[in-house]
Formats: structure tokens, C-alpha cells, sequence
């Protein structure tokens, strides 16, 4: 995990807020930095992982994880880490014949209906063992990404009803945290895209958006980071609602300044 | 005065009123205020709720209005994932259906959050009817019995939806009230359509307190435009000039009776029909070239003036 990203969200795995969805968003740059970021802090948090992987592999989270401090073989042996990988387990859907449908079952469908497969993983993995001692402070569950489901044929209402349903149980049944990853395509022809991240943002307490500088690629400078906090239990009169920060990505951390303020430039 | 009423207001109207909020600007706190307004008023008030749980949505009134809320919960299960026995029977225009077939003849103030939901899930052409069904039963002539006044108050969110939609649910409401603001600041700004009146709109700023009453305010504090100095007198930029810039009576005099050069009037017309005696006409010298092609004929022989 990022230090200086927690000190600008005020948080540290001991005393994170539970119950809240995190959007991260990413437009004209990568955002995965972001969700390395929030595995790493979940898994230190000594958290219930469920991660719905469906951009890469378990190696390329599981390399970047060690920079980070954590060992995801171990986490997942040890149960504390639920790991969907989308690009193996689809190819199970086909090859493998199996009693109850499987979570990316939509792929089998012509019309992909509905997620309620995928749901059910979820709350699977997540749910409270009963019986013995609770190894784990609270359940997160993390997707990267989700746009992938749009492309893979699943209309934008189906994956805001699998949000809503997953909302529904993870935050507010079980008082867990969810951080989503959709990718913002900027193109003014893709609808379905532009519900799913307007959906998604309306339910969301916290946003961190990504974006490309406008002025193009800088050795520097990767992007600048918006950060909104939505939906306090109390309603505010002046808060500071959006903060906004230019980051760089070096081997094993991100360095935060404010805009204009890279030490490059000064 | 009058003007500062209108956001509170809102509801006494009856009909449909539209809440548009935005992803930067959340309307469920100024949904949840308005609420607490019908409530305080001793009205009986439905909430929809299809995005927050109950939980969620009580957290902020204290007991007195609470037990004024009924809350029909479509967040737990609202597709019946689960197959249980539990969910309300015809979803939720089946729950709107039945909180207007009540007995008792007080008014009602129903919040749908979100219309936005619900707008996704059914088709609109259903939601319109029922919507334009709800907000006008206090209208139907036929019954006998005295219904009061219905309220339905729909949060949206605007970026969700496309023209067609969004232009069908504003031709059924009697008032839209859209979220903004700058600075910290929210605004709303309301436009109110009464039958057989012009449409009035305004712009009220407010905030809301944590116990979700609404305080209205004037407006973010602008910033004051730099005021000229009172002890330095005015100055004239036309004297002490080198060129004059003033007329006498004479030149004045001369410069109105002038006639503009393009301008046609009757003493021009005659001098150009009648030519001037003993004016010298002009010659023109012309060499001409190897090249030149001379046609001794005059090409306007044929006009005929």
C-alpha cells in the first residue's frame, strides 16, 4: 500500500471506516495502481479478500503484491485471500462440467442475462464461517475491473443490479468495504459504459479518479489524482468535497504533490 | 419573504415534483429534508427505497418523525435473488398502487428514491402512466369519497438517462427542482409549472443541518467590485488637447446643411439629366498594340435608350 495515499485519504488499515464503497476510475491512463494499492491495505487490514480478477493473472497481482509488502500464494492458503480469476475460470465454464453454475456462467448464455451466479460467489466467499474463533476484522470485496463484463456482453443495468446486490450484502449485511475499478473510455459513443460509471458513482461514498495530464505524457508527472468523498452520514454545509493531486509511480511507491508542485519542477 | 418560501413549499402544491442530482452534487440529504418537512407537518409519508437501506435512509430523524415514515424495502431483494416468500407482492409500482388505495382521506407524501431505479428497471411508458395515475388521483371525479392530496417526490439522477426519458417524466411534473452550487455552496434551482400560469423559476441557495433541516441562504458572498476613490474629482480628457475638438456655430451650421455625396435628391437628378455647357470634355491618347483587335463597331449600336 501506498503511504502517502493514505495520509491524503486520512486512513490506516487499523482504523479504516467500514461499510463504504470506493470507485476508482481511470480516463486516458492506468488506474491499476489503485487497486494494488487497496489489495495490499485489505490484506494488511488482516481483512476477508474476495478479489473477482478478470484483467490479468494471478502472477502480475501476486509480483506487484510482494513490492507491496504482501504474499498472495500465502494469503490464499491461508483462506484469508478469495481469488476469482476471470481469465482461467472462463475457460472452465466450457471444459468443466460442474453442479451448480459457475460465476461467470453469463458466458454459456446467448442473452447474458443476469450475474446473480457471480452474486452467489461472492457471498460465499465472504460470508461468516460459524463456529471457531473470527480470524478476520471485516469482508472487502475488490473487482478489477468491471468494464471487462461490458465487453463481455453483460448489459450495464445486469452489473449495476450485481453492484446494488453486492452492496446490499457486503457493506450493509456484513459491514465490509468494496472497491470497484471502471474504466472511464472518455468516447462519446459508449452509453452502456457511461451508465455503468454514473450507476456506480451514485452509490459510491468515495471516488478516486485517475486521469492522464491534458497536456499529454510527462517523465515526471504520470497523472493527477481527484479525490470525492460522497454521501456522509451527516449532511455538511462547507466540506471540502474534491481534492485534487498530481502523482508519479516509482518501483515500490507513488509520490502525491499538488499540482504544479513536482519536485522535477521545482 | 414570499420568494424565500418557495423551496419550502415545494410539496404543499401536490402533483410530481422532480429531484435532479448529480454525482458531484447528492440530492438524498435535500430528499431527506423535504421528507422531514411533510413529516413535521403531520402528514403520512411512503418512502420507496430502492438504493439505501432502511437503515440508512432513518439515520439523522429522531423517533417522533421515524414512526411518521413508512418505508416499503425494495434494497434488500429487489429482483428476488433470494426466492424467498418475503418480497412485496407486485414490486414496486404494486406498492405504489396500494399506498393510493388508502381509506384514510389525509394527504400523503410519497419519496421515491430513486425514480432513477426505477426508470433503469421499468419500462417508461409504465412508469408514466402509473406516476400521471398517483399524482392526479386527487382530481378523479368519479369517487366519492374525499382523497387528499398526493405528493410524489422522485429523486433522479440526471446523468443516467437520455433525452427521451428524461424530456417524458419533466412534461409530467408539476415542479423540477435541480441540484448545483459552487464552492461548497449548494444550490437549487426550481422551476415551478402551475396550469394555465407561466412557468416561474428561481435559484435558492441552502444548506442542510445535520438534524436535515433546511437552511436557506442568500448566496455565496461575492467578492466586492473595486470602488473609485471619492476624493479624487473626475477629470476631462478634452482639454489641454493640440487639436480642437469643438465646433463654432458657423461650422456647425455648415456641416448640417451639407449634402452627402451619395445622396439623391432632385437638385442632383437635373444636373446629371442636363449636361453643362462649355465644360472641356476630357481626351483620352490611346497607342495601340500589334495585339490590339480594333472593331471599328460600336458594341451598344443594338441597345436601344
Amino acid at each position: 500500500m501506498f503511504v502517502e495515499l493514505n495520509n491524503l485519504l486520512n486512513t490506516t488499515p487499523d482504523r479504516a471506516e467500514q461499510g463504504k464503497l470506493t470507485l476508482l476510475c481511470d480516463a486516458k491512463t492506468d488506474g491499476s495502481f489503485l487497486v494494488h494499492h487497496f489489495l495490499s491495505f485489505y490484506l494488511k487490514a488482516n481483512c476477508k479478500v474476495c478479489f473477482v480478477a478478470l484483467f490479468q493473472s494471478f502472477s502480475h497481482y501476486n509480483i506487484v503484491g510482494q513490492k507491496l509488502g504482501v504474499n498472495l500464494t500465502v494469503a490464499r492458503e491461508r483462506g484469508q485471500l478469495v481469488f476469482l480469476e476471470g481469465l482461467k475460470s472462463a475457460v472452465d465454464v466450457f471444459f468443466q462440467t460442474q453442479e451448480e453454475p459457475h460465476p461467470l456462467q453469463f458466458l454459456r448464455e446467448a442473452n447474458a442475462g443476469n450475474l446473480k451466479p457471480l452474486f452467489e460467489f461472492v457471498r460465499e466467499a465472504l460470508k461468516p464461517v460459524d463456529g471457531g474463533e473470527a480470524r478476520w476484522t471485516y469482508p472487502v470485496l475488490l473487482v478489477d475491473d468491471l468494464s471487462v463484463l461490458l465487453s463481455l456482453g453483460v448489459g450495464a443495468v445486469a452489473v449495476l443490479d450485481f453492484i446494488h446486490y453486492c452492496r446490499a450484502t457486503v457493506c450493509w449485511e456484513l459491514k465490509g468495504n468494496m472497491v470497484i475499478l471502471v474504466h472511464d473510455s472518455g468516447d462519446v459513443e459508449d452509453e452502456e459504459n457511461d451508465i455503468l460509471l454514473n450507476g456506480v458513482s451514485h452509490q459510491s461514498h468515495l471516488i478516486l479518479r485517475a486521469e492522464g495530464l491534458a497536456t499529454g505524457f510527462c517523465r515526471d508527472v504520470h497523472g493527477q489524482l481527484r479525490i470525492l468523498w460522497r454521501r456522509p452520514s451527516q449532511p455538511t454545509a462547507q466540506r471540502d468535497q474534491s481534492l485534487t493531486y498530481q502523482y508519479k509511480i516509482q518501483d515500490k511507491s507513488v509520490s502525491f504533490f499538488a499540482k504544479g508542485m513536482s519536485p522535477a519542477v521545482l | 419573504g414570499r420568494e424565500l418560501g418557495m423551496l419550502d413549499s415545494l410539496l404543499s402544491l401536490g402533483g410530481l415534483v422532480l429531484l435532479w442530482d448529480s454525482v458531484e452534487w447528492e440530492g438524498r440529504s435535500l430528499l431527506k429534508a423535504l421528507v422531514k418537512k411533510s413529516a413535521l407537518c403531520g402528514e403520512q409519508v411512503h418512502i420507496l427505497g430502492c438504493e439505501v437501506s432502511e437503515e440508512e435512509f432513518r439515520e439523522g430523524f429522531d423517533s417522533d418523525i421515524n414512526n411518521r415514515l413508512v418505508y416499503h424495502d425494495f434494497f434488500r431483494d429487489p429482483l428476488n435473488w433470494s426466492k424467498t416468500e418475503e418480497a412485496l407482492p407486485g414490486g414496486p409500482l404494486g406498492a405504489l398502487r396500494a399506498i393510493c388505495k388508502r381509506t384514510d382521506p389525509g394527504p400523503v407524501t410519497i419519496a421515491l428514491d430513486s425514480l432513477s431505479w426505477l426508470l433503469l428497471h421499468l419500462p417508461c411508458t409504465t412508469l408514466c402512466q402509473a406516476l400521471h395515475a398517483v399524482s392526479h388521483q386527487d382530481s378523479c371525479p368519479g369517487d366519492s369519497s374525499p382523497v387528499g392530496k398526493v405528493s410524489v417526490l422522485g429523486l433522479l439522477h440526471e446523468e443516467l438517462h437520455g433525452p427521451g426519458p428524461v424530456g417524458a417524466l419533466s412534461s409530467l411534473a408539476q415542479t423540477e427542482v435541480t441540484l448545483g452550487g459552487t464552492k461548497g455552496q449548494a444550490s437549487a434551482h426550481i422551476l415551478c409549472r402551475r396550469p394555465r400560469q407561466r412557468p416561474t423559476d428561481q435559484t435558492q441557495w441552502f444548506s442542510i443541518l445535520p438534524d436535515f433541516s433546511l437552511d436557506l441562504q442568500e448566496g455565496p458572498s461575492v467578492e466586492s467590485q473595486p470602488c473609485s476613490d471619492p476624493h479624487i474629482p473626475p477629470v476631462d480628457p478634452t482639454t489641454h488637447l493640440t487639436f480642437n475638438l469643438h465646433l463654432s456655430k458657423k461650422e456647425r451650421e455648415a456641416r448640417d446643411s451639407l449634402i452627402l455625396p451619395f445622396q439623391f435628391s432632385s437638385e442632383k437628378q437635373q444636373a446629371l439629366l442636363r449636361p453643362r455647357p462649355g465644360q472641356a470634355t476630357s481626351h483620352i491618347f490611346y497607342e495601340p498594340d500589334a495585339y490590339d483587335d480594333l472593331d471599328q463597331e460600336d458594341p451598344d449600336d443594338d441597345l436601344d435608350i
